[in-house]
């Protein structure tokens, strides 16, 4: 089906603006031909998604037109013409959607952190935003559960609870307190919220009773058929199918948008329809197929205004989870980054002194106008500073949710035995991490690509040799939902047009030892040899290019690694950037952090106000993050 | 391209204005349409289901389950008191009895003889919605609510706390660029709207609060004030619902900011004119900031809906500076170049020249300004 496909038009419809991007095939390769953008017309006063689709796909027009190809169309008659017949319309029309605040659930359990956790990965896989779990044993009185979901009126309830043959009394509590709170919908009162069962197939029955009549309810294979077993396909594709049938086609202009998104299905003429996704699912879509393809461990971010999403796939079997720090974002939620992190964490990255009431106004005013840019350079570096700290717990929440199953019984080994390996351990692993992507205003749109990499790597601490990118646009949804009909343009156009390589983080894991050698570094590059020993504290920034690779051997001390192994040598092949290589070896160290109340590694910062400055200044200078005569 | 603008807070001092006021839930309207009714008067009302409170009978009284339905002296729907019994047991030959009383007056919502929960339901919560402000009933949307109409003095503030006020302005400073201290705050403040320059104190708020003071409009406020009031940090910005004993409305945005001369020109000019106000502040889609409206007399055939229009900046048009440096200072532009220009920190943008009050002439990101409407 796919190699029929020549042209490709992608939208994604966010809460403020609907962006557009145009793919062609040329000479054999899916390309990025334009991109435009246009404000989302879902809300009054044109209550219109199309509207803004519309619009955004003429930008596309206009600026194909500019590029000298001025007869190419893709509207006609006000639509957009599915398959492209001469210069007018495209192959494929696909499009994701997160306005109008995206697909809100609410997920239920009978334990919190077992089929809870379960259903909320199902959701959160399905690019929902889950504002609550609900679970038997959550601490709340079963009245207080029951306002909870009157006073949140989510899009959709995913109910599961008990592994088959399990607890079906739990369940049925579940269910009646779901029914005792009769909950409405959010988007239009003329139909019923739906509601997914996804638990013990032997409380089925008592589900519906409880109900069917009160609710819209779909039953679904359990997410959790054994504490061993989570399977979260036909939760997932449930709530795509109710995410189309009940939100979208609830939103204004969605029925039509619906019936535009359509591809062509053989060399003829024939065209069926494409779902339109929830963004987020898109994204993890695109990251997903990425890691499959390349058989590599990935680890995006997309640090919005309001949200944080983190997507990882680790683990042989390339598993999938993605987290949203919902109140971790740079404008609309920045106040609550410096609520949740406190001002100390915030002013260690921050190497001049500015009054704490100067700071908490800053920011608030930040807040309050969440459109403004920092035009003052040291407005850009407190800017940074707070991203790395809404990152960096977003991060911490990230690595506390993708976790492998909790109550679980594991059969151990001998070497999972001395490792300590218990159910409910992150598979996070920075150690084996392959590639970190970063996407989002305050990363995308850094003046500096050094300061995406400065920030990348301060927030998610890499360790050993992991690829550092950004997305430049953030086109990752259309990719996503793309990939879903044509793997091969949307991988195309992801490594050649979607992501800028900023180059590639050396770091060691583990102990720094003040004043002594962390690594023997050669790298061979292009134009020369590098070879040094470089005591622990320091920031090297080599360069090499876009497409570029260089032989690296590497050596770690003082029991450190960087992949082959404690104090083991590692010789690999590094592949470079529009930033170059970063050699870090300012420590994995873990620290209690105060204002969280948990031990994190952190990178090693001077406690001594002087030495601090003077340390941040010297790092970001190696980086070259910063105009050298602001750090004066 | 798009605006690369804020368009500016509206400040005017005479507009048609529209509210909706709408009830959480269907319900009954008790107004029609061209009314007249004042801010305080009831427009619609409605009752909010009681909340819910399960007691697990079986647990209670030593039951199974599947029992429960039977040992009930009351069914679903029937009405029950606090303290009556709902449901007895017998044990032991019948010689003893087990007796559940209900912990609420309400009604008998469900049985389960799964689990073995009795759901009961307090009585119904009467919801009223005011009109809020003085005008006239133009639509009313049959079950829902209501859409007041009127015409009136009308600023949009940045940034406020707290719900709906109405009361008597009072101006206290003597400049927009004086700060509010407790020593303006007297007894004449009592039931007030009080107005503020370029910034209220902790102190002020205190007294503001000991004095009953019903609200306040400000240039600016420090966000550590703002947090010994309310007793915690403001995490995202959703407010309205905050209880501190006053109305806030700030003009500006946070530190000391000269609150701009036009607010303070109408602020002044409708001294001891009755306003509406209130504190809710939503910065998302949906954007919705606090309000003040000061209704003036009107004839109804005045009350025609102009469509607003949204003019781009040009040369001449006034703006106000809305991030650091020269935050709140205004102006006017000189220049609108369609190139990128890279500012201090770098930051490659769309950017505009203004000439500033003292005759300076500065470029600035256009992200950065907000246009002032006239």
């Amino acid at each position: 089906m796919s190699k029929t496909i020549n042209s490709i038009l992608a939208t994604d419809c966010g809460s403020t603006t609907t962006k557009a991007i145009l793919i062609e095939k040329i000479d054999g390769v899916y390309r990025l031909i334009v991109r435009g953008e246009a404000p989302t017309t879902v809300e009054a006063p044109f209550d219109d998604v199309t509207k803004g689709v519309l619009n955004a796909v003429e930008e596309v027009e206009d600026l194909v037109h500019i590029k000298g190809n001025n007869g190419r169309l893709i509207i006609k008659d006000g639509q957009i013409v599915v398959p492209q017949q001469g210069e007018v319309g495209v192959d494929a029309y696909v499009s994701t959607s997160s306005a109008g605040g995206g697909l809100q659930m609410m997920v239920a359990g009978v334990v919190k952190s077992m089929t809870g956790e379960s259903a909320e990965r199902a959701a959160l896989g399905a690019g929902a935003i889950v504002m609550d779990v609900l679970a038997t044993n959550d601490k709340r009185l079963p009245y207080e559960q029951i306002e909870r979901i009157r006073h949140l009126r989510p899009d959709m309830i995913l109910l599961s609870g008990g592994v088959n043959g399990g607890t079906t009394k739990h369940v049925a509590e579940l269910a009646e307190i779901i029914s005792a709170a009769d909950p409405k919908p959010r988007l239009g009162s003329s139909y019923q919220l739906p509601i997914i069962f996804a638990g013990n197939v032997k409380a089925r029955d008592l589900v519906k009773k409880e109900l069917k009549d009160k609710t819209d309810l779909m039953i679904t294979d359990n997410l959790r058929p054994t504490l061993e077993q989570e399977n979260l396909g036909p939760a997932r594709d449930k709530i795509h199918d109710l995410f189309m049938e009940h939100v979208m086609a609830q939103a204004p202009g969605y029925k039509n948008l619906m019936a535009w998104a359509r591809t062509i299905t053989d060399e003829g003429q024939n065209t069926e329809n494409v779902d339109i996704m929830p963004t987020p699912g898109a994204v993890g879509n695109i990251m997903k197929t990425i890691a499959r393809l390349e058989n590599i461990e990935v680890v995006g971010v997309d640090i919005g205004g309001a949200t944080t999403d983190i997507f990882s796939v680790f683990t042989e079997d390339q598993v999938f989870n993605r987290t949203v720090s919902a109140n971790l974002g740079m404008s609309y939620s920045i106040s609550n980054v410096l609520a949740s992190t406190g001002m100390k964490n915030i002013m260690r990255w921050v190497p001049f002194e500015m009054p704490e009431k100067d700071v908490r106004n800053m920011i608030k005013n930040k807040m309050i106008r969440p459109t403004t840019i920092p035009h003052l350079a040291k407005e850009l570096i407190l800017e940074q500073a707070i991203a790395k700290e809404a990152l960096r717990l977003a991060f911490i929440q990230h690595k506390e949710f993708a976790v492998t199953l909790k109550g679980t019984q594991q059969k151990r080994d001998i070497s999972e035995a001395f490792s300590q390996a218990t159910s409910g351990k992150s598979i996070v692993n920075m150690m084996s991490l392959d590639i970190l992507v970063g996407s989002g205003g305050v990363l995308s749109h850094a003046p500096r690509r050094n300061q995406a990499a400065m920030m990348l790597i301060d927030a998610f601490l890499p360790e050993g040799v992991t690829k550092l990118a950004v997305d430049s646009i953030f086109m990752m949804p259309q990719l996503g939902v793309l990939a879903t009909i044509n793997e091969e343009a949307a991988t195309s156009v992801f490594e050649k047009d979607c992501l800028i390589h900023l180059g590639t983080c050396i770091a060691p894991s583990g102990k720094y030892k003040q004043g002594k050698i962390a690594l023997e570094v050669k790298i061979e590059l292009p134009d020369g040899v590098f070879e040094e020993e470089i005591p622990f504290g320091e920031i090297r920034l080599l360069k090499l290019d876009v497409g570029e690779n260089a032989k690296a051997t590497i050596i770690p001390k003082y029991g450190n690694d960087v992949g082959a192994g404690n104090n083991k040598e590692l010789t690999t092949t590094i592949s470079g950037g529009v930033v170059g290589i970063i050699i870090d070896t300012r420590g994995r160290t873990i620290e209690f952090d105060e204002k969280l109340g948990v031990e994190t590694k952190r990178i090693h910062i001077p406690e001594n106000e002087t030495d601090r400055v003077k340390s941040l200044k010297k790092w970001m200078i190696a980086f070259q993050a910063y105009p050298k005569d602001q750090l004066k | 391209m798009a605006q690369a603008y804020t368009p500016g807070l509206k400040i005017t001092k005479s507009t048609i204005l529209k509210k909706e006021r709408i009830l959480p839930l269907k319900g009954e309207v008790v107004v029609k349409i061209g009314d007249k009714v004042k801010a305080d008067d009831i427009v619609a009302r409605t009752e909010l289901p009681g909340d819910v409170i399960p007691v697990n009978v079986a647990n209670k009284i030593a039951i199974q389950a599947s029992d429960v339905q039977e040992k009930m002296l009351k069914q679903v729907g029937d009405k029950v008191q606090k303290d009556e019994v709902i449901a007895r047991s017998k044990t032991f030959f019948g010689l003893f009895k087990s007796n559940l009383k209900s912990p609420i007056t309400g009604s008998i919502e469900n049985i389960s003889s799964i689990t073995g929960q009795v759901l009961l339901r307090k009585p119904p919560v009467p919801i009223e919605v005011k009109a809020f402000m003085d005008g006239i009933v133009s639509q009313v949307f049959e079950g829902e609510g209501v859409e007041i109409e009127n015409k009136s003095a009308y600023i949009q503030g940045i940034f406020g706390l707290a719900g709906e006020i109405t009361g008597e302005i009072k101006v206290v400073v003597d400049s927009p660029n004086s700060e509010l201290t407790e020593d303006l705050i007297d007894e004449s403040c009592e039931g007030k709207i009080i107005v503020g320059g370029s910034m209220i104190t902790y102190a002020a708020m205190q007294k503001i609060i000991k004095m009953k003071v019903k609200g306040v409009i400000v240039g600016g406020v420090d966000d550590e004030d703002l947090k010994k009031i309310l007793g915690y940090d403001i995490g995202v910005a959703i407010t309205g619902h905050e209880k501190i004993g006053f109305t806030l409305v700030v003009t500006e945005g946070f530190g000391p900011i000269k609150m701009a001369d036009s607010t303070f020109k109408i602020l002044k000019e409708f001294e001891r004119h009755k306003a509406s106000m209130h504190g809710k502040t939503q910065i998302r889609a949906g954007v919705m900031r606090p309000e003040v409206i000061i209704p003036i007399t009107f004839k109804e055939d005045e009350l025609k809906e102009k469509q607003a229009e949204l003019t781009g900046l040009k040369i001449g048009s006034p703006i106000r500076v809305i991030r650091q440096p020269r935050f709140g200072e205004i102006g006017n532009v000189t220049a609108l170049p369609e190139e990128l220009v890279v500012v201090e920190s770098e930051t490659r943008v769309r950017v505009l020249k203004a000439e500033m009050k003292d005759g300076v002439e500065i470029i600035i990101p256009r992200a950065n300004v907000e246009a002032i409407e006239e």
